[in-house]
Order: structure tokens, then sequence, then C-alpha cells
């Protein structure tokens, strides 16, 4: 039996240690927001916060999440922060085809918990692990500077 | 609606769906009684199917195969060339041959690993090259056409020239890398089969489907998943998919999922064709163009699939934005035993801008000219004739738009410092570069008047919420929102009450494709004409419908045959300028700014239009030095993203960008096309700033970090 929290409620399963998480969050949770684009690693679209730090669950087996504190854009959705990046994302048109910005999103309030105010090359770097093909990142990196801006003070009360 | 003007931002209608993640793709969709599919492919490139041994399948898995397929076993496109399951040849390793059915995935690839066969392998044609050696061989050329001025005229013209410079280039395959893989869902009902996936074309896998279950056009139905990206990729590989599960779900009466894995998607799916342009042009003394012949050699892969057009717009492109006298060109699609390539936004324009910016600045090296000032002699001008006798008959506003850009990006004066820069460090060098370039607008020639004749419809419910009914995919691009805001603006309703819902063939009129830059332009424009006429008959609190043909407006007829005539009704045009600084010891390319102009008739929505042009540069930049695939044997050797290499944020600097208003009449509020334009000038900028930073000339894209060392390396030996 693991556990472990997922969106602050604990979870008990039986599952095999090495179901990947991605699965389980969208298999066995029927969370969607978190999105597979390429299984390795490599893009950056099924990015959750395991124990406040930004980590892609494709490459976590659930067996090595025993007592982690889990997030996924669904466990962020109600918050403050969130509305702003929401806000930020749709005046700075960071929005294209939408698949990689659920774990865009989370990149994006990893990046802002760490540092509410970060440069433009530390906002490049921070989404630097997660890859967009439509918007060429440019208004992104303008949707999280707005972000910065708007949610001033916000970023570090977690 | 009441914007002042249209091209002022709204937010987009989907948004609030895609940032929260909460907007079902179709790997999000579960529907009861759903199994998965995989797929058998073929382990060869070319050979013949000699037995097929199948392990013992536990009960609820089934293989389904071409024995399954009630209609013809064929995707149905534009020749009959591409099996559904191959049974008796195969082509390309990743062809496929079988698929096997079943609750488990992880159960279906143990399965898929125990499947034998047995083949009878043939010798096939692994590259570009070997093709053009074996051009007439049999089966090997799949389309060719030739046009411009005669041959015996181009002779007698070169016997008097003072120099004929030839050139060979190469540009490479481009993947698409849409963020969400392939998926399709065929859904099975006693009566229908209703196939939902990521697409582009709806009316595409619908006639496919109707083709390949040799059933009625009642008995199937195709509905548009959200799309995570196509660029082109999801224009006719789709089909072949949802015949595939369509197929499945009639033969185990069960739904059936097949969603690719980034592995297999960048194997198997579609790709930019590899193209090898050949350039003989003929100049006097004093460097002055005097003829040009152009031969272009597309790689379609095994199969025609959609190559034929895409070469089509290749040879239109040819000649650039110039006006050349005396040219002629003539271009092939060959036969390869790999896998077929097909539409990636740009469509053929990208190789083709590639090739001709690159040889025009190269001739203008000879003329010791400064290339944009050498090309800007030979820019188009409004009356000028096109390469197939059509017309430029809109006002162009290349001139002011270059002047302005050589303005903004203080081109000349960079150019000096660079020069300056570059004698003073051995090892970073500088370099500007610049493209011009133009997109042909909709399909091309008769394209819309004889194949597409889109329809579209608008509904007014009872509480005056106006619905488009269209066969348009939203696949990022933003057509949710700006076709609505046409709508909206011209019945001055509020946005939220026009509504598109995702398209589904049971509901929308086909109204086309969504590809070659048609969807704002022409739907747009019938979409404005069908609410101009909803809005006379307009009463309130009844439900209506109004339906909207396409009506060609006649120039100069296109003639496929002859390849005369006016190939686009209109044409967006663009200028880029590039600033790369090159690491000469390691190749590393790092770009240092990026300045874009466009003119695309009318902005429909600012914010949108930013979209495209910052994300169409990107893949425009990056398949001229970063972006590289290549295929081995028959096999793609970049099988993941990293392999691959798309930018990444730190990749790509910001864009300063400007869009020239130049409203068109035929399209929505002077609308033309915009989404493809935005790439095609970023690989030949990128590689004149290379050029410009280490005055050596390439003859290829991509021109990545190897290319350069070497050249470097071949270069210090011709010095030394």
């Amino acid at each position: 039996m693991i556990k472990f929290t997922l969106n602050g409620k604990p979870v008990e399963t039986d599952a095999p240690a090495t179901v990947r998480l991605l699965d389980f969050i969208r298999d066995n949770q029927l969370l969607i927001g978190t999105k597979e684009g390429c299984g390795e690693g490599e893009c950056g679209a099924c990015s959750v916060f395991v124990n406040n730090s930004l980590q892609n669950s494709c490459l976590i087996p659930i067996g090595s999440i025993e007592g982690a504190d889990i997030v996924t854009i669904e466990g962020i959705m109600e918050s403050e922060q969130f509305k702003i990046l929401d806000e930020s994302y749709s005046n700075a048109g960071g929005v294209q085809c939408g698949y990689c910005i659920p774990g865009m999103v989370m990149a994006s309030a990893a990046l802002l918990s760490q540092n509410p105010h970060p440069s433009e090359t530390e906002i490049r770097e921070g989404i630097s692990g997660n890859l967009c093909r439509c918007t060429g990142y440019n208004m992104i990196v303008d949707a999280i500077n707005l972000a910065a801006k708007k949610g001033d003070g916000l970023w570090q009360k977690k | 609606m009441n914007l002042k003007n249209i091209s002022t931002s709204v937010p987009r209608k989907d948004h609030k769906g895609k940032v929260s993640g909460q907007l079902a793709y179709i790997s999000d969709v579960k529907v009861e009684n759903m199994v998965y599919g995989v797929l058998y492919r073929s382990p060869i490139a070319y050979g013949k199917i000699i037995s097929i041994h199948l392990p013992n399948l536990p009960e609820g898995y089934e293989a389904v195969g071409a024995e399954h397929i009630p209609g013809p076993n064929y995707v149905k496109i534009i020749k009959e060339d591409q099996p559904i399951f191959a049974n008796e040849w195969v082509n390309y390793i990743g062809e496929p041959i079988l698929m096997l059915v079943g609750e488990d995935l992880d159960i279906l690839y143990r399965l898929l690993d125990e499947v034998k066969i047995e083949l009878e392998e043939h010798q096939a044609i692994y590259t570009l090259e070997e093709a053009i050696k074996q051009r007439s061989a049999p089966g090997v050329n799949m389309a060719s056409y030739e046009f411009g001025e005669s041959l015996d005229t181009i002779t007698s013209i070169e016997l008097k020239a003072h120099q004929i410079i030839e050139e060979e280039y190469d540009t490479g395959y481009q993947e698409h890398v849409y963020l969400e893989p392939q998926g399709m869902l065929a859904i099975y009902k006693e009566d229908e089969i209703v196939v939902q996936g990521s697409m582009q074309c709806l009316y595409y896998i619908k006639n496919a489907l109707v083709n390949a279950l040799a059933c009625g056009e009642d008995d199937v139905r195709v509905v548009q998943s959200p799309t995570g990206g196509g660029f082109g990729g999801k224009e006719e590989f789709p089909s072949m998919m949802a015949c595939h599960v369509a197929v499945a779900a009639k033969a185990v009466k069960k739904s059936v999922m097949l969603v690719f894995d980034r592995s297999e998607d960048m194997v198997v799916t579609t790709k930019r064709h590899p193209a090898k342009l050949k350039y003989r042009t003929a100049i006097d003394k004093e460097g002055n163009i005097l003829s040009m012949c152009v031969e272009i050699f597309l790689d379609g892969g095994a199969n025609v699939g959609l190559s034929s057009v895409v070469l089509q717009r290749a040879l239109l492109n040819s000649a650039g934005v110039y006006k050349i006298p005396h040219f002629h060109a003539k271009g092939y699609v060959l036969k390869t035993n790999t896998v077929p390539n097909g539409a990636f936004r740009g469509f053929g324009a990208p190789q083709s801008f590639a090739g001709i910016e690159s040889h025009i600045g190269h001739i203008s090296k000879l003329a010791n000219i400064d290339p944009l000032e050498y090309k800007r002699k030979y820019l188009v001008k409004q009356g000028d004739p096109t390469i197939t006798k059509g017309n430029f008959r809109d006002p162009i506003l290349m001139e002011e738009m270059i002047e302005d850009l050589l303005n903004t990006s203080h081109y000349k004066k960079k150019k000096r410092e660079f020069q300056q820069l570059n004698q003073q460090n051995q090892r970073y060098k500088k370099g500007i570069g610049t493209s011009l370039f133009l997109h042909g607008c909709g399909f091309t020639g008769s394209g819309e008047r004889d194949h597409i004749k889109a329809k579209v419809k608008l509904v007014k419910s009872k509480d005056d919420q106006v619905s488009l009914k269209i066969s348009n995919s939203d696949m990022g691009q933003g057509i949710l929102t700006t076709l609505c805001k046409i709508v909206a603006k011209e019945l001055d309703l509020p946005l939220e009450n026009v509504l598109y819902p995702y398209p589904d063939t049971k509901e929308v009129p086909d109204s086309g494709p969504t590809v070659a830059s048609r969807t704002t332009m022409i739907v747009g424009k019938l979409l404005e004409r069908a609410a101009k006429k909803l809005k006379t008959q307009w009463q309130t609190g009844v439900e209506q419908e109004v339906v909207e043909n396409y009506v060609h407006r006649e120039m100069i007829p296109w003639d496929e045959k002859t390849f005369m005539g006016d190939a686009y009704p209109a044409y967006s045009w663009g200028v880029n300028i590039v600033e790369v600084e090159v690491d000469t010891l390691t190749g590393n390319i790092k770009l240092e700014k990026v300045y874009a102009n466009y003119e695309v008739g009318k902005v429909i929505d600012e914010r949108v239009m930013k979209g495209q042009i910052d994300g169409g540069l990107a893949q425009g930049l990056a398949y001229g030095y970063l972006e590289k695939m290549t295929s081995k044997e028959g096999k793609i050797q970049q099988k993941s993203i990293t392999d691959y290499g798309p930018p990444t944020s730190l990749d790509v600097v910001s864009i300063q960008s400007k869009v020239f208003d130049n409203p068109y009449a035929d399209g929505p509020y002077g609308a033309k096309g915009a989404g493809e334009l935005t790439l095609i000038g970023g690989a030949p900028a990128v590689q004149a700033a290379i050029e410009d930073a280490l005055q050596t000339p390439f003859q290829q894209i991509p021109i990545t970090p190897e290319v350069i060392v070497e050249s470097l390396y071949v270069r210090e030996g011709e010095d030394g």
C-alpha cells in the first residue's frame, strides 16, 4: 500500500509501485489537467509539484512518493496565485493550442514562488523545461512578467 | 460587439478551459466499452509480405487487418497509394500492417512483440540522392511539373551571358512536434461510427471513412476534439488513423482508441519534405540577372499523399518575391522507401524561399552589392506578372516595409559595426541577415472553385444566440475567437452570444479543410457575408438559418496542365531581419535580435496575430539552424524531442514585429492569410545572418554547429 497526499487529500493505493504518477493522476484519479506530451521528461506538459518542487510526473513511479505531498493544476485552481496567472496568460496571449499550458502554469507558479520578481532571463530559465510549439515562448514570458507585477507580494505567502 | 477596430484584441474564447487544463483533448476522453489499439508496423523499408503469425490472443483481444476493411484498402487522399493495412507489399519502415485491440495497453504491447512476420525483402531507395539517380525507373517519379520560358530562349541567353552561376541547395526534414501527439477514437454504435480526435480536416476524414467502410454518408460522423497543435501534421495523416480505429470498431463492435506516444509519433507521421533545389542563373558583367532555371526535387517518401500539391507550391514560389527576366522551372516528387512526407505550415514554400533567398544572396556577392540592396532591384511590383503569367494586382507594400525595418533594426549601422567587431574578435562573429518573402493565400490554383466549394451556415436560436456551423478546426491558431469576432461585429452582438462549438460533420456543412492560410480569408469572408444576410432578415426570438456558398472571383484562370494563370487570389508579404552571434570554436549559433514586418491585409485580432508571428518565426528560424531530423536506411534517427531539438524558451529571443494594413477586397474586413507566412522568412534570414558573420556561403539548411565547424575547417584548408 502506497500512501501520499494529492491536492491536500490523503490517497492510498495498492497499484504497483512502478505505475507512473502521471498515469495514476489521469487514469486512477481522473484528473485531466496533467497532460502527456512525451513520456520522457522532456516537454514538461505533465508538470506537478512534489513536496513543492516542480517535477515531471511521467518520470515518477508512485513507489517513490510514499508520504509525499503532490499537487496538480487542479490543486491550485482555486488559489489567488492561479487567478493572477490565469488573467496574465489571457492578457499576454500566452495560450494557443493549450496543451502545454497547465504544465507551463505550474512552472510559472513554481518560478514565482521561488523568485517573485524574476528577470527575463530568469523567466526563460524557469520555463526552459517546458516546451511550447505554438507561441515561440515570448508571450508566455510576458504573461509571467505580468503575473509577477500583478501578484506583487502574493507569491511568497505560501 | 462594438469594437471600433476589428483588430483590437479580445480574450480567447477557449482560454478558461485551456489554462486550467480542464478542456478535454482526445487522450482525456474515456467512453464506455472502450478498448485501445496498437499498430504492428513494417520492420523493413521495402518488401513483400509472405505470412503473418499472430500469438495466441487472450480473451477480449483481437487482431484487425486488411481483411476487415469493408471497402477498398486505401486511405482516400488524392491517389490510391496508401493502404490502410498493408497486406501485400510494404513500402516503408513503420507502415501499418495490422492492429491489435484490447483493454490493457501493457498487454497489447507485449502481444505486439510476439507477432511474427515473414517478409521477402527487396532493394529499397533510401535517399533523395538515390531517387534522383533512379528517377526514370518505374514508380520513382510520383509527380512532376514544368513551366516558364522555353529552354531554347534560355539557352540562347546563356550563350551570350558573362557568367553562368550554378548552385545546389539542400533542405532537411522538419518535424511538427505539436505538443499533443496524434490521437483518434472511434465510438461504436449500432447505426453509426463516430470518429473523434485531433484533426485539421473533418471532411477529408469523413470522405476517407465513407470510402474505407463502404458506407453511406449518414453512417459515419466526424467530430473534432480540442486539437493541441497541428502545423499541417494533422492535415492528411489523421485520415489514416481514423480508418484504423473505424475499421477496428466495426470489426470488434467496441469503441477503439488509438493514441501515439511521442516516439511513435516522431517515427511514423508525415514530415516536411527534404528537398534538393538546383539553380542555374545567367548574369552579365555588372552582375545583373539575365535568366534563371530552377529544378526542385522533393523526397515524397513512400507514397504521394499531398506531395504533388506541395510541389506545386514549391514551384510557384521558386522565384521568391522577384521579377526574374526569362524564368524556367521544373520539379519532381520522387519516391523513397521512407516515411511519407506531407503537409507542414508553408507547404513547399519554406524550402523554395530558403533556396532562392540563399541563391540571390550569393549572386549579390558576385555583383559586389549588399544582398538586400541587390534583392530590392528585382522586387515585384503591383501589376507585374507572376512566373505563371498571373498578375500581382493588389498594392504591394514591400518597399515601405523594408525601409521601416531597416530603420527599426539599424541594419546599415549594424552591418558596419559587425564588420569591425569581427575583425577584432577571432572567436565570436556577429552577422545580420534579411529575408523577403510572400505567401499565396488559399488553395493553389482552382482548388477552391473546383474541389472545395466551401459552404458555411449560421444558425440563430430563439434566444438570439448565433452559432457558426463550419468544418474548420481551431488547433491553437485562434479561429474559435477570430471567426466569432467577425460574425459578432457584423451582427453587432456581444461576443458571448456568438458560439462556435467544436465541429461535428452531422451539424456542419463542408467549409473546407483548415489548411493553406485559407480559413480567415475564405471561410471568414463567407461568414461575414452570411452575417450580413442574417442581419437583413433578423427576427428577434425566432430560429433562423442562413447559408453561404463560395463564389469564385475569376481572374486569369488557372490551368494546372500548362501551369499558367493566377495561382492564388491574393498574397501576404513579409520581411525579416535577424542578428546572430556565431562561436567559431564550437559552431554554436546564438540568436540575438529578430525583427519582422508583415502585411496580411487586415489583422482580425492583434494578439492572435502576434501569436502567429512569434510562433511561426520560432519554427522558421529553428528550421534554418536548430531542428535536424535524418533518416538512415529508411529509419528516422530522432525518436525523442531532445534528439530532434525544437527551440526551448532559451533559444528564442523577443521579436520586434509590426503588421501593415493593406485591406483586401475579398477577405473579411480586408484580411488575408497569416498563419503560414510567419514561418517562411525565418530560415533564409538566419542563414543570411550566419553567412554575414562568417563570410562563408552555405548550400543547405539546417546550418548546425557541425556544418559550421566543417565549413570553417574546409575554408582553413583552402586558405592554408
